[in-house]
């Protein structure tokens, strides 16, 4: 992936800001400029908001047969994390062990390497999720990007 | 709109054809659907081709003209149209052939779908694959279609009590299926045992659970029922034609234990072919994973919302059941070269129809039904045929 294309998405990887109709209240993760439900309405009414801090584990998968740029992490486990107002963020769930990952768990974003790009590219960094009782990852600044 | 029916149908073997390029699939199937519709070239007015994604196979776009090209249609200058929805390019591909007929802005039509996966690797085909999920809030961070499918099994599990088993059973179930399918690429047959034993690909699927990487080419012929009456006696005519949206990444859509684009694209076929699910005699739906039939079924309405699973494991699905599905091994036996594959699907039912699908012949079929699914479930189309 062009580093261009990755710098663009810079506000949402690493800071993971989520935008809000003002006319709904839905949120979005990443987000969107356009509300799926308020649609023309919601033009410009977009606010940006930080995600929650903390957020439950709605699906989750261990991963044996990866894609190219993550040979070093597999088996990894992908998971879907539903954030409190019903946000729900695609990511791999880290520093635990993948027996231990449940539907229900409680996770918090930190910031990690996610992929390698080969021997021309450049390492791409960005969100994964941690269970809130391991150490490295209390780390209020990503939850809290103002 | 004009009534529209098929007068042709037919397909290569799929599977790994080490020895075929994507313009000797794409040839190969244009000229046995010919054949089969007692057609001449001079005959086809418009091609409309499937095919997911060439320029990462065989880095090769301007498929349309390609094809057009080797399937000698060039010289006649006929309108030819490359369409691509993930897994669910073949049946766009016939969707838009139909509303060309359907319009009256062409009187015959021909319908092709090929893919050339083996020219890259493995690795190379899994994440192309995966590009029909998204690629920058799912791929990026992982994602594999295997992956993305896992968690909605997963959920399904969580939520409904599905079981592994029941998940093996849909494999052992169309590999029965396949075993009687000449043209299909995986004709062994599987027991559950293997299918849970076999490597794991994402918890809950293993390898087994997983459709395989196919080369293969399917096409139909297209024209208006008052001219198809003139060639057989017995036109398959399709009935309905319908196809639906919904967000590409899985973590957007209201629930990820049912595909929403299923039941509206299943509500707009059903009523406009006047019929109800009960009416089909056979269903050919997506399977590309073992978890996908059992979600499919239920949003197609063969089952209440988290019962899908005893579908295969109770035998209603298999051939001799109350509703026969994939019984040309679906995509899990029969292969799932995406171009090719929802044209596969209406080669199947329309042989049913016809009573020529030696070998795995649903007695008596009138009315059959086809599922198609792009990505995890971001496009869908639904077909229902049925023969005069
Ligand atoms: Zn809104």
């Amino acid at each position: 992936m062009a580093g261009v294309r990755f710098w663009r998405e810079f506000d949402t990887r690493y800071r993971m800001l989520a935008t809000r109709c003002s006319q709904c209240g839905l949120v979005y993760f990443p987000p969107r400029t356009v509300c799926r439900k308020c649609r023309r309405r919601s033009v410009g009414k977009m606010e940006k908001v930080p995600l929650p801090p903390q957020g439950t584990v709605l699906s989750y998968t261990v991963v044996h047969q990866g894609l190219k740029g993550f040979d070093a992490q597999v088996p990894y486990v992908m998971a879907i994390i539903e954030f409190e107002g019903g946000v729900t963020v695609l990511g791999q769930v880290v520093d635990c062990d993948p027996e231990d990952v449940a539907i229900g768990m409680e996770v918090k974003p930190v910031f990690r390497r996610v992929r390698e790009e080969g021997e021309a590219g450049v390492i791409h960094y960005g969100y994964k999720f941690a269970p809130p009782c391991f150490p490295v990852c209390v780390d209020e600044s990503l939850a809290s990007p103002e | 709109m004009r009534e529209v029916a098929i007068v042709g149908a037919a397909m290569t073997k799929f599977g790994e054809l080490w020895d075929r390029s994507l313009r000797d699939i794409g040839l190969e199937s244009g000229m046995l659907v010919l054949m089969d519709a007692g057609m001449e070239t001079e005959d086809v007015e418009a091609l409309f081709l499937g095919n997911m994604s060439a320029g990462r196979f065989i880095q090769q776009e301007h498929i349309g003209a390609l094809i057009a090209d080797h399937a000698g249609l060039a010289d006649r200058g006929i309108p030819a149209t490359r369409v691509e929805a993930g897994g669910a390019t073949g049946s766009l591909a016939l969707r838009q052939a139909y509303l060309t007929v359907a319009s009256g802005a062409h009187d015959v039509v021909m319908v092709g779908g090929a893919e050339k996966m083996t020219d890259v690797s493995d690795r190379d085909a899994e994440e192309t694959m995966s590009f029909a999920a998204d690629q920058e809030w799912e791929v990026f961070f992982g994602a594999t279609l295997a992956s993305l499918y896992a968690m909605m099994a997963r959920r399904h599990m969580h939520d409904h009590g599905t079981t592994p088993e029941q998940l093996a059973h849909v494999a052992v179930k169309n590999h029965a299926h396949g075993s009687g399918n000449p043209k299909a690429q995986c004709r062994n047959k599987l027991t559950v045992e293997r299918v849970l034993g076999a490597g794991r690909v994402a918890e809950p699927l293993g390898v087994l659970d997983c459709s395989p990487i196919s080369d293969g080419g399917a096409a139909v012929v297209l024209t208006t029922l008052e001219r198809a009456k003139e060639i057989t006696d017995e036109p398959v005519i399709i009935r309905g034609s319908a196809q639906a949206s919904d967000t590409l990444a899985l973590h957007d859509r209201w629930s990820i234990t049912s595909q929403r684009a299923t039941r509206l694209a299943v509500q707009g076929a059903l009523s406009q072919a006047g019929k109800e699910l009960a009416d089909m005699d056979l269903m050919e739906v997506n399977d590309g994973f073992t978890i996908a039939e059992i979600i499919a079924l239920e949003d197609l309405g063969l089952a209440e919302p988290g019962q899908g699973g005893r579908l295969a494991e109770e035998g209603v699905t298999a051939l001799g059941g109350d509703m026969p599905v994939n019984t040309s091994g679906g995509l899990k036996a029969r292969g799932n070269p995406p171009g090719a594959t929802g044209i596969a699907q209406i080669v199947e039912i329309y042989d049913q129809l016809k009573g020529r699908a030696e070998g795995r012949q649903v007695a008596d079929a009138r009315v059959g039904l086809a599922h198609n699914v792009g990505g995890t479930g971001a496009t869908v189309a639904v077909h229902i045929l049925e023969v005069a």
